[in-house]
């Protein structure tokens, strides 16, 4: 039994129902504002959390696209690219004049917004080609925005921007990834999020049976685009600089390991596989196991250190691969696959309780 | 912008063509056969660059065995990735096996930078002779890689249409479900298609560490999401589409070299793919499929 899963389903049973959900996130906002600000925790590890904060905001919107709806897509990080460019020139050129800080939250918006109407250019081709095909389009896209990039000088092209101030704090991803979290899940379970879910099973009979195909997937990959961009903008203003090559097919790869680990069509699964994936990366570092396991006897902890632990800054980028093979070679879906905390599930939706009939279809 | 220039531009897209023609074949005939995207063969291709490098520097072997060893090994590296990550999925969800495919590459990738962290350059292996035509450069080299990847695609045409085997791989794309029924050993022939595209992308990753200065562990991605491309365009799953889309890419490419800035190399090959997808969403030669209800 999964213990997040065992502690969620206490958490849904237990009398406390109804605050189990605001209460954590209550508990999430306190430590993410309360971190910062009285270092519970060392600034090492608040950086790892933001990563992994933007992580989650990055696969759960993909898991939208490629877990929900059944596509494939590879140009996720196209659309971070957009949103990560676009709120760094508002922030670096625009908004610098005025005094950026306080402005940081529309710049990020307006990164989420453009690179919306990027998903709306990839969902127009998605009418009429699936699968492999869809795949290859939005390989291009990706190609095509990082080519738009290297050769416009007004953003440095090739070389990159940097000097963008350092806006994105712990409470600020900590509110993003509540939000995309939030839109995400209402979204999953209104009509339009039931069309979806009978797009993937059956696009021609979904279609037969009233639901508007070309509506649902405009507003899925808008809204998937929408959350990659908030996602870039944060990045970018995390780290201070962006090029070209921090939004190559690299990154996009790293997104689906992540969605793919934890599990497709499940919120919980992106969450989990989102911070596996980051931990894992910092994890299997030789200085962890060195650090964990001094109290070995010297000679075998030499010997150990030697050949073992210093090994892997080699060896470690080996391991995310063979994880991600060994994990669809024994569970196909991901970890999680086409499961959900029962937390994440609306009331209503709750297996055992199916309240009245008739409230999907029809988007 | 004279004729001689057109033809000198002419032959480099023929260059570039051959091999992207080599890789995009690769991924058609796994396509054909299991109708499954092989992410994993741009890397199959880089390990046939870094097999040719090792057999030239550490085994001293001249051009003809280093071709071969070079091509051996990625048929077997092919036949085993299918053996290993691809068999068990074979009724998995299809997304599972793109995935996995991935992840082999990505696998692929990092053991190669873990074995060799810097970029390397194949010794020349054989003499290379240019002669110059009324102002056309032609290379010894150059003739070579496109007579032997002609030579191979001709090769791979027989096979596929003129023998047993092919008669096989075809009659399993046309109908996966009842070939077996038939006595076709389904699992030895697929392993054998894995191993065909293995050693085809062998021996572009030769030719292209001889034509091209630099190998290094990343140089599959971009070179097999182009042939890739390459093979959409001609139609997936078409081997004589692969060849032809691999030859217009080459020659979009040069083209763009030769009259713009090299940017905007990705820039329009991508551009083109999207516009040529809309107007034929299955490729040059591809069959559109009817949706059954």
């Amino acid at each position: 039994m999964n213990p997040c899963r065992s502690i969620s389903a206490w958490l849904v049973a237990s009398p406390i129902r109804g605050a189990a959900l605001p209460g954590l996130v209550l508990a999430g906002a306190v430590l993410a504002l309360g971190i910062p600000r009285y270092g519970w925790v060392n600034p090492y590890i608040q950086m790892v959390l933001v990563y992994i904060g933007i992580n989650i905001i990055l696969a759960g919107s993909l898991n939208l696209v490629n877990g929900y709806m059944g596509e494939f897509s590879v140009g996720h990080a196209g659309f971070m690219a957009v949103g990560a460019y676009t709120a760094s020139v508002l922030t670096f050129k625009v908004f610098h004049l005025a005094g950026a800080s306080w402005l940081f939250p529309v710049a990020i918006v307006a990164g989420g917004l453009a690179a919306a109407v990027c998903g709306l250019l990839v969902a127009i081709p998605s009418f009429r080609t699936r699968g492999d095909y869809l795949a290859i389009v939005t390989l291009a896209f990706l190609m095509i925005v990082k080519s738009v990039i290297e050769n416009t000088s007004y953003v440095e092209g090739a070389s990159g921007l940097f000097g963008m101030k350092r806006l994105t704090t712990l409470p600020w991803v900590y509110f993003w990834m509540v939000v995309t979290l939030w839109v995400i899940r209402n979204f999953i379970y209104s009509k339009y999020g039931r069309g979806m879910l009978a797009i993937r099973e059956d696009e021609l009979a979904a279609d037969l049976m009233g639901v508007r195909t070309r509506r649902v997937k405009i507003l899925v990959f808008m809204l998937s685009s929408f959350f990659a961009g908030v996602a870039g903008g944060l990045y970018a203003h995390y780290l201070q600089y962006i090029s070209p090559r921090s939004f190559d097919i690299l990154k996009s790869t790293d997104i689906l390991i992540m969605v793919y680990l934890g599990g497709v069509a499940s919120l919980g699964g992106s969450i989990l596989g989102a911070t596996l994936y980051q931990v894992l990366l910092e994890v299997l570092r030789p200085s962890t196991f060195n650090e964990a396991f001094q109290w070995l006897p010297a000679p075998l902890f030499q010997w150990l250190s030697d050949h073992v632990f210093n090994q892997l800054d080699i060896w470690r980028m080996l391991i995310m691969p063979l994880l991600l093979i060994l994990v669809m070679l024994y569970r196909p879906r991901g970890i999680l696959g086409l499961r959900e905390w029962p937390l994440l599930v609306p009331e209503r939706d709750r297996p055992g309780k199916r309240p009245s009939a008739g409230k999907g279809g029809g988007a | 912008m004279d004729a001689k220039y057109i033809l000198q531009q002419a032959l480099n897209a023929l260059q570039l063509g051959s091999i992207y023609a080599l890789i995009a074949l690769g991924y058609t005939l796994v396509y054909g056969v299991l109708t499954m995207i092989n992410f994993a063969h741009g890397d199959v291709f880089m390990v046939g660059a870094f097999l040719c490098f090792s057999a030239a520097v550490l085994l001293e072997l001249p051009f003809v065995p280093a071709l071969l060893f070079s091509m051996a090994g990625t048929a077997l590296l092919g036949a085993a990735i299918e053996r290993i990550a691809y068999k068990p999925l074979r009724r998995a969800p299809r997304v599972s096996a793109i995935i996995t495919a991935l992840g082999v590459g990505i696998f692929l990738e990092s053991a190669m930078l873990a074995l060799n962290p810097y970029p390397k350059s194949i010794p020349t292996l054989i003499d290379n002779v240019t002669w110059t035509f009324g102002g056309v450069t032609v290379s010894s080299l150059q003739l070579l890689i496109i007579a032997l990847s002609l030579g191979l695609m001709l090769l791979l045409d027989f096979v596929v249409y003129r023998t047993k085997t092919g008669m096989a791989m075809r009659a399993i794309s046309w109908d996966r479900a009842l070939v077996p029924l038939m006595g076709v050993p389904v699992d030895r022939v697929v392993t054998l298609t894995f191993a065909l595209g293995g050693a085809l992308a062998g021996a572009a990753g030769t030719m292209y560490g001889l034509a091209y200065p630099v190998i290094d562990p990343y140089m599959g991605i971009m070179v097999g999401w182009k042939a890739f491309i390459a093979a959409v365009v001609g139609g997936i799953g078409n081997i004589r589409g692969a060849m032809i889309g691999a030859f217009i890419l080459g020659g979009v490419e040069i083209l763009v070299v030769a009259f713009l800035p090299s940017t905007y190399r990705d820039f329009v090959a991508f551009s083109l793919l999207l516009i040529l997808l809309m107007f034929r969403p299955h490729g040059i030669l591809g069959k559109t499929r009817a949706q059954k209800v």
